[in-house]
């Protein structure tokens, strides 16, 4: 992976091979999955990766020093986590740098490397060649890649994208390139780009550079071709592509333009300014405003994660398991979102348990709904899987919008619509306008899957395109060991145990698919929830399991469900499979579910800026609810934004404690697993997906124009596959800002309730995971479980830490919840 | 209370809509989204009320004089209102789509820095649309259609921090500066014609339009033209349509509102509001006719292979307001109103829910994907359609056209001014001028030959400053001393060919002064204490300094003759001074009248839209805070 680190590539093919890893790897929309955005900085440690990023592209990963001083001045950073910074950093000298944090003001300009080399077209050249290629550039490569807003077609099958350019040249009277010179090199069979690179910069040291500053000129668009090379299944209708071939199109154009302006006469780039593409990736020294930064931004982090700590000190879990049944148990996803979901059902029902895992449930496969001509994965994005669900349903209506239809884009037709529709649609966006409601343009996680349909979960000897459809008795039996042992639930079971999956809804919302379950690869975890459950109550499965240890009770029974993050709304999967004795169990237990809803809408509530809250409670829910309808509402939730931690424990470690629906909380008992072997599963799924939530929600705030995608207001759809400000924009990556504004952003603290000799076999096992920790991309304390003490993993050694907050004891925490819109600190709480 | 009284609550409602917003901070989202709604509300209200009264006494259409601005002997300036089935049902098509907008911008815009300005923008552009379509004469609809100009340009810029944004909107304000010498030359031709400041009303007299159709077949003609002209710029005809896809650089429903449905819709109520006046004349109704036909047939083979969804929609609405000038140019009135008001409805509509296509398309795709037969073959259909689909890729070229045809040979023009500096230019143009100014009082003694031909070279010389100006990338002063050296030399100009009296100098020059010494008093300002210099790059000084670049766009508008000054008026006057034969003269009076426009906003936006280049501030406040 890091081909970037001491001497640069030699050839034009491993230049480009490195260059990709430096581009954003976002895929097309409906796969949209978080990722660290700074991947290619990775394997250095964190403030040093920060440096890196900042000097030789002008990535910004920190806030502005007035920011984070204002924070100090409202206390969200604590005077006293900062002196402990500050000692730790420059002891005897700690007192000196406060001054320099708090008062000193420096006007340090930095000017990144990135496009220094070809700046001098316009500087020196006088010629513009972004302004003369990049719309047409991008036209054509978004007319190849078209998923179907286009009505034409890309009208040629071809062998990859500079074929296709070259037969629409050349089988055309019209024409791509006019100059003699261009067109003979499209014409030439085996182009390579070096060629290209000689004309252009001619000087072989700069290739790198001018590729770079070619390529980080758009790295949108560059991006989505590396992505779309590398996983050409992401597009539905496939299309062949490479980012040579990209890069070949892009040079070919420059010549073009080039020579069509001063005639085939004018000298190369890298003669005129010679740059070293060495120099472009040389290491960066950290500087005093370096420092200034990391050590504020540090306590900006240590603010909130102390006052964490010291709630995790507060409780006092029993050492020993309970014996006494929960009235149900429930496990939901690892997500942030259903953190809040948790902690209200505890408290509605002081009996019930709950438990966190991936929602994929520990089961993977490729889902394909009734008539649909794809499979989805449904799991984890890394994971390949080997088996296919397949749904059978009765007739699934594909509801419709005329108004999408492309016959208003025609001549003929497009008049009759105009006459017709056009009157139709002023009554519909009146309608919406003024009461939202459900609608064609709407993405339902609740139709994802057809709750009356059958799935082929269990397998028939068929086969389908490699893949097995449905599981084999061991291998159900396998997965649901593997889910139970993993969050420690190995006895004591409920007679009502729910799986609930999550997904979201909303409209008018190009990023759905990051809205959905991550572990579900972006889509709903219902199709997961109902199988799991399903295997979870096979009776061979259950036999299985007997003879590897686990004992289900007969009468416990699984129900599968599926809770909509958007509009609080809940609902359970193949209730009639329950006994009678369960049935009426669950129907005690739905008024409950129904006033956690109503009550985490109401927690919900307090971000929305807009919304009246001057209702009862239902009437909140209401407008909540709403939000998933509105066609004017950018922000129908605020899904992974504020997150900060990641809870590896027991529930009973964490009870009591507020933590305001921002940590993603995964069940593990130490006691069931003394070796590790669950806790390696569970965190080499958590480190890289919850740090990779939280480090794309902490980039895209920090710098929201360059590693986010801006205000998504003027966002204009690309071929269904990304979007664009206006007409000839570049692809926006990253997270829109509606999704971050309220986003905090610090890096991930990951909290392991585990001996930390286990916890660090475990990790160092596993070298890529270690360098999440190792680096400080996410932050590791343990809570030792004898002794409870806390310690922090520093310079690659365990370190004891003492929170220096004293957090505070809440009655009711509905007294608390729409008081401020801000983040709320952490309260040890008793009641609702 | 008289019907056509209830005209100026039309304009009042918007106008104190608007400059109540003005006061209100930006801190005060509420407020400011309220005044909007409310006064889309109370105006969609009282359109509604009105129009039952309207309807009740027989729909007839009505004419409201209103206030005269400057009268001589031989020049009235007057603002009059005039309401009819056409203006009807622009006045209501534009009452709901505001009212619709304003209510869905409300949630939408929440938090956007610039909530204000776009509030401020939204209610400004109202204003100019309904002054525009209750116009009763050229002057009134002259007034509303420069307020949504510099609308359109504010709200195409709304994101002036990103180049793009930028840079199109210079495009989109160039193309409806373009559009406005049509408008300039056709009152300009139009004032010979009747030898007055015509009303709408008079139109309705066919008779009396006919009698001056015959007297004056020619003049009559170059009228239609130039409305055909100006319509046409404003409507995205060809082979203007390169705009429309660029201005959709707005949040969303701004995009709807007015490069979806009203804005782009005012060509055709040109064409529609001015029909009387042309219909008779064959030929123009061909060209219009020819003009939509054009239109219709290229943008709808663009739109097959747009792949972005607002520019699809953007260019389907084009094909749609092609068919309208059609079906106008055949005389079907009725029928383009509910064309006209079907298609806005739909486009706003289909912009609003554009971000929706993509789960909605990809559901489709997922559910019903069939792949599409691509054939290789080489035969002559087969090139010609890949032929077409190229051509239509590169939008038929259309924007090239536009800056080979226009831009470039005055560009070239003005190049040849190169030697100027800021500091020689008075070397140049003080002995100039006074030979100029000498050979006006004394130019009785010049052969008349010589005498007829000052005029035009004054005016030249004009034009030549603007093109200076508009070519100028080293200093920002000289270029916008330049601008005012141009209405210099005009004045001089028109002086040498009929008497331009002292007053109406006064007038026109006045607002010269004011604006013109303001706009150097900041560019000196910023050039000797920010250290600004050079137009070469667009360099964001807004975004520290948004007072500066308010009043120095003030200074902008002043300057170009923006009603916010009596040079608006001045213009006019001027005019009226240029002969009714003296084409040439006209024409480099509205030239130099465009450019300009077009170099002044050009200056403005290099100044203060867009960002410096790449340069990180530890220091910068982010305001997402």
């Amino acid at each position: 992976m890091h081909h970037h680190e001491g001497t640069p590539a030699f050839g034009v093919k491993e230049m480009l091979f490195q260059l990709r890893h430096f581009l954003p790897s976002q895929a097309p929309l409906k796969d949209f999955i978080h990722h660290n955005t700074l991947h290619a900085f990775q394997h250095l440690p964190f403030f040093q990766a920060l440096k890196q990023a900042e000097e030789q592209f002008g990535f910004q990963g920190y806030l502005a020093l007035e920011d984070y001083r204002t924070l100090y001045r409202e206390g969200k950073i604590k005077g006293n986590i900062l002196k402990r910074v500050l000692d730790e950093h420059f002891d005897v000298h700690a007192n000196t740098w406060l001054v320099k944090m708090l008062d000193e003001s420096t006007e340090d300009v930095i000017v990144p490397r990135l496009g220094k080399l070809r700046s001098h077209w316009r500087q020196d050249y006088h010629f513009n060649v972004d302004k003369v290629t990049h719309p047409f550039l991008f036209r054509l490569l978004s007319a190849y890649l078209d998923q179907g807003i286009s009505i034409w077609p890309f009208p040629i099958s071809s062998e990859g994208f500079f074929d296709a350019i070259r037969s629409l040249h050349f089988q055309s009277y019209s024409s791509i390139l006019t100059s003699k010179r261009a067109i003979g090199l499209l014409e030439k069979k085996d182009l390579e780009v070096e060629e290209l690179l000689e004309i252009l910069v001619g000087h072989k040291e700069s290739y790198g550079w001018y590729l770079i500053d070619q390529q980080f000129a758009h790295p949108g668009w560059s991006g989505m071709v590396s992505v779309l090379e590398d996983q050409p299944e992401s597009l539905l209708d496939q299309k062949k592509i490479t980012f040579e071939d990209w890069v070949k199109v892009e040079c070919l154009l420059e010549i073009d333009a080039l020579d069509k302006k001063f005639g085939t006469n004018w000298s190369p780039l890298g003669v005129q300014f010679p740059h070293f593409s060495k120099d472009f990736f040389s290491n960066c020294v950290l500087e005093e405003p370096d420092l200034v930064r990391q050590c504020w931004q540090e306590a900006f982090e240590w603010s909130y994660y102390d006052e964490v700590l010291s709630g995790i000190t507060m409780v006092n879990p029993p050492a020993k398991a309970q014996k006494n049944i929960p009235s149900f148990q429930a496990i939901f996803c690892i997500d942030d979102r259903e953190c809040s979901t948790r902690r209200h059902l505890e408290l509605v029902d002081s009996n019930c348990a709950t438990f966190g895992t991936p929602g994929f449930f520990n089961v993977e496969f490729y889902f394909q709904p009734e008539f649909g001509k794809f499979y989805t994965k449904s799991c984890p994005a890394p994971v390949t899987p080997k088996f296919l669900i397949k749904e059978t349903a009765s007739f699934k209506k594909l509801s419709k919008d005329a108004h999408f239809h492309q016959n208003s884009h025609s001549l003929i037709r497009g008049w009759l619509s105009a006459q017709t529709l056009g009157f139709w649609s002023a009554i519909k966006l009146i309608g919406n306008v003024l009461r939202p409601s459900s609608s064609a343009l709407e993405v339902s996680s609740l139709l994802h899957m057809d709750p009356k349909g059958s799935l082929s979960i269990v397998y028939q000897g068929k086969e389908e395109h490699g893949l097995q459809i449905g599981f084999k008795v061991e291998e159900m039996a396998d997965r649901v060991e593997g889910l139970l042992r993993s969050i420690g639930l190995i006895s004591g079971f409920s007679p009502l145990v729910y799986l609930i999956g999550h997904g979201a809804s909303s409209i008018n919302n190009t990023h759905y698919a990051g809205y959905d379950c991550g572990a579900c690869c972006g889509r709903p975890g219902s199709v997961n929830a109902r199988v799991a459950a399903f295997m979870a109550n096979h009776p061979e499965v259950r036999q299985l399991l007997l003879q590897r240890g686990i004992t289900i009770p007969e009468d416990t029974q699984f129900l599968g469900g599926l809770h909509d993050t958007t509009k609080d709304e809940l609902v359970f999967y193949d209730e009639e499979g329950l006994l009678d004795a369960n049935r009426i169990r669950h129907e005690q237990n739905l008024p409950k579910f129904a006033k956690v809803l109503d009550i985490n809408s109401l927690e919900r509530s307090r971000r929305f800026a807009t919304m009246d809250k001057n209702k009862p409670l239902s009437g909140l829910h209401q407008a909540v609810r709403k939000r998933a309808f509105s066609l004017f509402e950018p922000r129908p939730e605020y899904n992974h934004a504020t997150n900060a931690l990641c809870m590896v424990s027991r529930r009973d470690s964490l009870k009591g404690l507020f933590f305001d629906r921002r940590a993603f909380l995964n069940s593990y008992d130490y006691r069931t697993d003394p070796e590790g072997k669950a806790l390696i599963k569970i965190l080499s799924a958590a480190i890289p997906v919850c740090g990779g939530i939280n480090l794309e929600y902490y980039f895209s705030r920090m710098d929201p124009n360059k590693l986010g995608a801006g205000t998504k207001l003027p966002h204009n759809v690309m071929g269904l596959i990304g979007v664009a400000n206006g007409a000839d924009g570049d692809l926006r990556t990253g997270l829109p800002y509606q999704m971050v504004e309220i986003h905090d952003p610090i890096r991930l603290l990951m909290v392991v309730e585990q001996n930390p000799k286990v916890v660090e076999t475990v990790l160092r096992s596993n070298p890529a995971l270690y360098e999440w920790i190792k680096n400080y991309w996410v932050h590791l304390v343990v809570i030792e479980p004898e002794t409870r003490q806390i310690l922090r993993f520093k310079e690659e050694q365990w370190v004891p830490y003492q929170p220096l907050t004293t957090i505070e004891h809440l009655d009711h925490l509905q007294d608390k919840l729409l008081s401020s819109q801000q983040n709320l600190p952490v309260y040890l709480i008793d009641s609702l | 209370m008289e019907l056509s009284d209830w005209i100026q609550l039309m304009i009042g409602i918007p106008l104190v809509g608007f400059l109540l917003s003005l006061l209100v901070p930006e801190s005060l989202e509420k407020w400011l989204s309220r005044i909007a709604f409310y006064t889309a509300g109370i105006n969609l209200l009282s359109t509604l009320v009105f129009l039952v009264f309207w309807i009740n006494q027989g729909g007839i259409s009505l004419n409201l004089k209103e206030i005269v601005l400057f009268k001589n002997e031989h020049f009235e300036f007057l603002i009059d209102f005039y309401f009819d089935r056409v203006g009807a049902v622009y006045l209501v098509v534009g009452a709901i789509l505001t009212f619709l907008v304003t209510f869905y911008s409300r949630y939408y815009l929440h938090r956007e820095p610039g909530y204000k300005r776009f509030f401020n923008t939204v209610l400004f552009f109202y204003l100019g649309y309904n002054l525009t379509i209750l116009a009763g004469n050229f002057e009134t609809l002259f007034i509303g259609w420069e307020v949504l100009g510099l609308s359109s340009f504010l709200l195409v810029a709304f994101y002036r921090e990103n180049l793009l944004p930028s840079r199109n909107s210079i495009k989109v304000f160039s193309i409806y500066r373009i559009g406005d010498v049509g408008l300039i030359l056709a009152m300009w031709a139009s004032h010979h014609l009747w030898h007055e400041n015509v009303t709408f009303m008079v139109f309705s007299n066919s008779e009396l339009v006919q009698d001056h159709l015959v007297q004056q077949g020619g003049l009559a003609f170059f009228v239609a033209l130039m409305l055909l002209l100006a319509a046409s710029a404003k409507s995205a005809q060809f082979p203007f349509s390169s705009w429309l896809p660029r201005a959709m650089e707005g949040p969303t429903p701004s995009s709807a509102i007015f490069y979806g449905s009203l804005s782009v819709h005012l060509g055709v109520f040109l064409l529609l509001r001015t029909y009387p006046f042309w219909e008779n004349q064959v030929l123009v109704r061909f060209l219009i006719g020819g003009v939509g036909l054009l239109t219709a047939v290229l943008s709808t083979l663009i739109a097959r292979v747009q792949t972005s969804v607002k520019t699809q929609i953007g260019y389907a609405s084009l094909t749609q307001i092609g068919i309208m000038f059609i079906e106008i140019a055949a005389g079907f009135e009725l029928l383009a109103l509910i064309h006209f008001a079907g298609n806005a409805f739909l486009r706003t509509y289909q912009l609003l829910v554009s971000p929706s296509v993509v789960s909605y398309l990809i559901r489709e795709q997922f559910y019903g994907f069939e792949p599409k037969a691509k054939s290789n073959s080489t035969t002559v259909q087969q090139r010609l359609f890949l032929s077409l689909y190229v051509w239509s890729l590169k939008e038929w070229n259309l924007d090239r056209f536009i800056n080979r045809v226009v831009f470039f040979p005055l560009k070239r023009l003005g190049h040849n001014l190169d030697f100027l500096t800021y500091k020689t230019v008075l070397i140049y143009f003080v002995p100039s001028y006074l030979l100029g100014l000498y050979l006006l009082v004394t130019g009785y003694a010049l052969p008349p030959s010589v005498h007829q031909a000052l005029p035009l070279v004054f005016a030249f010389f004009a034009l030549l400053m603007v093109l200076k100006s508009f070519t100028e990338r080293k200093s920002t002063r000289l270029a916008w001393v330049m601008l005012v050296m141009n209405h210099l030399w005009m004045v001089l100009a028109i002086a040498e060919n009929e008497n331009f009296s002292t007053p109406e100098i006064v007038i026109y020059l006045s607002g010269i002064a004011l604006f013109g010494s303001l706009g150097w008093v900041i560019c000196t300002w910023m050039n000797t204490k920010l250290g600004q210099q050079g137009l070469v790059d667009y360099q964001g000084y807004v975004k520290k300094h948004p007072l500066v670049g308010f009043l120095f766009l003030l200074c902008v508008l002043g300057l170009i003759g923006f009603p916010i000054s009596p040079t608006f008026i001045g213009e006019d006057l001027l005019f009226s001074h240029i002969h009714k034969d003296q084409y040439l003269l006209a024409f480099l009076a509205a030239l130099a009248f465009v450019m300009e426009g077009i170099a002044a906003i050009r200056i403005y936006a290099r100044l203060f839209l867009g960002s410096p280049p790449t340069q990180i501030y530890v220091h910068e406040v982010k305001s997402i805070l």
